[in-house]
């Protein structure tokens, strides 16, 4: 695999980095849950995602971090026009495409691309590699100089896989390969956003790096921007230059990556980072943080701050307002944090740790009375 | 559960006022005019033909018809031309004037009965030998029993009823020639006399019952939570009961509910085969002598058989599978 | 683990004085393409009360040692040769009877994705209780309470009703807690659990990890963690060993293997995760290629396919000639010791900051 393929043949398209290319405010994804006797009728939503907003520059990759229900991955469905807005709105290069048909659609279809997680899933066995890439090229009628197949070729090159494999099936590529794949894929329209969602998570770690490297690559040569998703903390800091927390289909916290992985002021943050495993037995001091309990369901979302549930330092002006996302004093600029009772800017080992699991706190109170 | 039965009871009812009405309207919309059949020959004079329109309720809109045949069903009604029919009331057939309930009752013990009995034998029978093969799987009896169920899957029941009766009833005398059962005055009579015909009812079933039970028990033995109870040391006779059988159970379950029309189609071929007097002769001879309300009432009969089982069908894979019920 | 200060060329047989003791183990398995050497000679040792991680990724080997382990394996296919010697008692040449009574009493398991792993068609509480009363004797009322217990030890709100809850209206921690709970209910000296943590969310993931180690520090039970994630065993793992198409190609402390790792693949594994705290400018330094095929393994070492100092071993002995693992801290590597800390500190030390 050559991991030193240059990009010089592609035409890259550099739009000025700075200005904003994907813009969302107050963005809302409810999905209905029916129910009801012989008549379905609407008995709930699962509030997915619930009032987001962010920005992405030309050029830039904002990572967005979150555990399982947290909106992450329906965000970027909604981002690409996958999934069609409950609220809210979704402008791209200054255009509202939040409730746009298909057709109107067409032209940034080609501009926003996505890469899924599953590579065996998302490939159609069906179809060779080559048809798999062009197959975007033909649906939007584009005619690259020199034609279709040499642009595939260029494209497989550029993702590190032998162009010779033109032919060949999805079938007969590894995982990290199928991931390439989809790249090229994600390539081929020269699009200036990617939406990548767990695009390594499924791969063994050896070959995560590869694909991180590649992605990389793709977005500093290329100038692409990238939402990219992600629950590995390390890997969404290592790739993005702005990360967003989310909990619970709400942003909580976003900020340069400095801002958020060395001076996080949102609790959750802190329990974030603090779980992250680190691959190094010499980190002891970071701040330990265990919560309690797992994440509550969308469905009836807590009121006020919704991580008021789990947090520590919920009081009950936590249950009764909700908390806007704002910039706190002492952040820098661009670093918004939605809490009530903000933390310290700091990953320092605290005095106490913080354990709110009952089974943790029980056992380490037994133990620190008879040592 | 209470809440999960009251569901699918109230379910049921409509699906059943749903099945009525579109029979109801199908007979309806016929090109044949039914006093035309009723009357004979007598349908030269256009005012006879009237007279019997008038007597059978036909001169009325078609949704006031319905509902007069629905509410029959439930408080009986007094048919336009004076005749009283107690409920419940499915008519009074075009053939021999006698009302059909009591014709009704009279057939359907048989029918039931083989659908019962067929369905009882095919399950022991089919899920027993699935279940030998996969604790077998790969060995003799596995590949013997496979063999045989390929063959089994091609015979029909008139093909080996007559064999049957020929082997086991004349040539040995084992079993009974099958009779309609009487389970009133004689339930043991009853009962030998319906042996065969199940017997041979459930030869069309078993092999594919058996076949069924082998690949659902065989997949259940590789899931993960089979590997977490035999991780904790119970022993492969309790996980194969306790866990991969709860698990095909219920599959098999929801098979036996998908193939519940097709027992019935099972039992009125057998009733042709061994010669019995159930609702399937008297649907066809129904259907033969154009007796419209007579194919009405035994369409709404087995459909109504069909969803009665269904529910308990469901009932059963509500109890084995607590998703279903608790959520 | 004993770690000796020289490594040897040749594997030494200890004697039973380590709880858990595996040596050369072979575990093949029979299929329509050909044989699979899962497991190609592997040797390592526990004590009681310690952990030993057991890190590699998919096809490593890792989960099918653990199945040998317990014996679990498809009788029918799998052919396993060597020796596993678990308190004194060699298990695999052992009947099945046996392995029966040891499994969920004297070693349990905790699987990965609870959901599948537990049986939906049975109360938690049931599923907790019945090794309970199979191994202990108990009565269903005693052994119905000793669920509870267990459920309390492990964090379960109200667990005297939850121990009649169905796993699926449980949430994916709460099940992984409750499977902990089962693997524990009969105070086991050996407790494996393979990649317990990977289907849970980060914040959930270190409760579960910690609650395993508070445990452990209760009980005094041994632990096998195995897992594809080095950062799982850097705070859990007293003892690492390092898994490579069916082999242990490094053994150590978990310090050794973090900080002064000497095979080339534990050096791409730890280049190949960012750190919350290394520079974002350097690019990450990820091996190449893709794992070998266990039908048709490399001959010499597995991995000179994907090694990028091959050719600093003299003639072609990595792709011809087996490297061993020597007994104790060490690497089943072809360079000499020099030359491992020479790149270490040179080429990948400066990497990993």
């Amino acid at each position: 695999m050559s991991e030193q393929t240059t990009l010089d043949k592609v035409p890259a398209p550099r739009p000025a980095s700075g200005e904003k290319l994907l813009e969302v405010t107050g963005l809302q994804k409810y999905f209905p849950i029916n129910g009801g006797f012989i008549f379905q009728r609407r008995v709930g939503d699962v509030r997915a995602v619930d009032g987001v907003d962010f920005h992405i520059n030309a050029g830039e990759s904002l990572g967005m971090v979150g555990e399982s229900g947290c909106g992450k991955s329906t965000t970027g469905r909604l981002v690409t026009r996958l999934l069609e807005p409950t609220g809210g709105k979704v402008s791209y290069a200054g255009k509202d495409i939040t409730h746009s048909s298909r057709k109107e659609l067409a032209p940034i279809r080609s501009e926003i691309q996505m890469i899924f997680q599953d590579p065996y899933a998302s490939l159609n066995p069906r179809q060779t590699v080559g048809s798999i890439i062009a197959g975007p090229m033909e649906i939007n009628g584009i005619n690259p100089t020199g034609g279709r197949e040499r642009r595939v070729r260029e494209l497989l090159e550029i993702v590190g896989l032998n162009p010779e494999h033109y032919n060949r099936f999805p079938h007969e590529f590894s995982g990290g390969q199928r991931q390439r794949i989809g790249v090229a894929r994600a390539l081929a329209l020269d699009p200036k956003l990617i939406v990548a969602d767990e695009p390594v998570s499924a791969l063994d770690v050896s070959i995560q790096a590869q694909v991180v490297n590649l992605l990389q690559k793709v977005q500093q040569e290329l100038g692409i921007a990238f939402l990219f998703i992600a629950h590995d903390l390390a890997i969404v800091r290592h790739f993005s230059q702005r990360i967003a927390v989310m909990y619970l289909g709400k942003i909580v916290e976003i900020g340069d990556r400095e801002s958020i992985y060395g001076g996080p002021r949102h609790p959750y943050t802190h329990a974030l980072l603090s779980s992250s495993p680190e691959a190094d037995p010499d980190d002891d001091g970071r701040e330990r943080i265990r919560l309690a309990g797992d994440v509550p369901s969308p469905i009836n979302p807590p009121s006020g701050c919704r991580f008021r549930t789990r947090c520590w330092k919920a009081q009950d002006k936590c249950a009764t307002e909700e908390p806007p996302l704002v910039r706190l004093g002492g952040n820098a600029e661009g670093h918004l944090t939605a809490c009530h009772f903000p933390e310290e800017p700091t990953i320092e080992a605290r005095e106490e740790d913080i354990v709110l699991d009952p089974a943790l706190a029980a056992i380490e109170e037994a133990a620190d009375e008879t040592p | 559960m209470l809440r999960f039965l009251t569901r699918r009871v109230l379910g049921a009812i409509v699906i059943l006022l749903a099945i009525t009405a579109v029979t109801y309207f199908l007979f309806f919309v016929l090109p044949s005019d039914p006093a035309r059949l009723a009357c004979g020959k007598n349908c030269s004079n256009p005012d006879v033909v009237k007279a019997i329109h008038h007597r059978m309720g036909l001169d009325l809109p078609v949704y006031q018809q319905y509902w007069d045949y629905i509410r029959g069903i439930f408080v009986g009604r007094h048919m336009p031309d004076g005749q009283n029919c107690p409920a419940p009331c499915f008519g009074f057939s075009f053939v021999n004037d006698q009302p059909i309930w009591p014709t009704l009752t009279d057939r359907y013990p048989t029918t039931l009965s083989l659908a019962v009995g067929g369905s009882a034998a095919f399950l022991v029978i089919g899920v027993g030998l699935g279940m030998l093969s996969a604790w077998q799987q790969g060995k003799t009896f596995d590949r013997v029993a496979s063999s045989i169920s390929l063959v089994g899957n091609s015979v029909q029941i008139y093909f080996i009823g007559p064999l049957a009766i020929a082997l086991f009833a004349d040539n040995l005398g084992w079993l009974d020639h099958g009779h309609d059962p009487t389970w009133g005055s004689d339930p043991t009579g009853s009962f030998s006399g319906l042996v065969l015909p199940c017997l041979v009812m459930s030869v069309i079933f078993w092999s594919n019952y058996s076949r069924q039970t082998r690949s659902l028990m065989v997949e259940q033995l590789a899931e993960d939570h089979i590997r977490t109870a035999r991780a904790k040391g119970m022993s492969s006779r309790y996980v194969f009961f306790r866990y991969a059988l709860r698990g095909a159970a219920a599959s098999i379950i929801t098979i036996f509910g998908i193939d519940l029309g097709s027992v019935f189609g099972g039992a009125i071929i057998t009733e042709a085969t061994f010669g019995l007097h159930g609702l399937g002769t008297l649907a066809v001879n129904a259907v033969l002598g154009l007796d419209l309300p007579m194919e009405m009432a035994v369409m709404i009969f087995s459909a109504s058989a069909i969803v009665i089982f269904n529910i308990l069908v469901d009932t059963a894979y509500a109890i084995i599978d607590p998703r279903i019920r608790l959520s | 683990m004993t770690i000796l200060t020289k490594p040897e060329a040749e594997p030494v047989p200890q004697g039973s004085e380590h709880f858990l003791s595996v040596r050369d183990l072979y575990v093949q398995f029979a299929t329509e393409d050909g044989t699979v050497k899962a497991v190609d000679g592997l040797s390592f040792d526990l004590d009681r009360g310690k952990t030993l991680g057991i890190v590699g990724e998919s096809g490593s080997g890792k989960s099918v040692t653990n199945m040998a382990i317990l014996g679990l394996h498809n009788p029918r296919n799998t052919t396993i040769a060597g020796e596993i010697v678990l308190d004194g008692q060699e298990l695999t040449g052992a009947s099945p009877k046996t392995l029966e009574k040891l499994r969920g009493k004297k070693m349990s398991m905790v699987f990965q994705d609870s959901l599948t792993a537990l049986s939906p068609y049975y109360t938690v509480g049931r599923q907790i209780a019945e090794p309970y009363m199979k191994h202990m004797g108990a009565s269903k009322k005693e052994a119905r309470d000793r669920a509870v217990e267990m459920l309390r030890r492990v964090g379960i709100p109200q667990p005297q009703t939850r121990v009649d809850d169905y796993p699926h209206q449980f949430s994916g921690g709460m099940r992984q807690r409750a499977m902990i709970a089962m693997a524990l209910v009969c105070d086991p000296d050996l407790v494996i659990a393979d990649e317990p943590t990977t289907a849970l969310d980060v914040t959930v993931q270190a409760q579960i990890l910690d609650l395993l180690k508070d445990l452990q520090q209760e009980s005094g039970t041994s632990i096998i963690l195995i897992t594809h994630d080095l950062g799982v065993i850097a705070h859990t793992a007293d003892d690492v060993v390092v898994m490579y198409a069916g082999r242990a190609v490094e053994r150590g402390t978990v310090r050794d293997i973090l900080k002064t790792p000497e095979h080339p693949y534990a050096w791409g594994l730890l280049g190949s995760i960012p750190r919350l705290s290394s520079s974002v400018d350097v690019p990450l330094a990820p091996i190449p290629g893709s794992p070998p095929s266990l039908l048709n393994p490399p001959p010499g070492c597995p991995f000179h396919t994907r090694c990028a100092f091959v050719d600093q071993v003299e003639g072609d002995r990595c792709r011809t000639e087996r490297p061993v693992l020597p007994e104790g801290r060490g690497s089943a590597c072809h360079l000499t010791a020099d030359q491992k800390r020479d790149i270490f500190i040179e080429q990948i030390q400066p990497r990993l900051r």
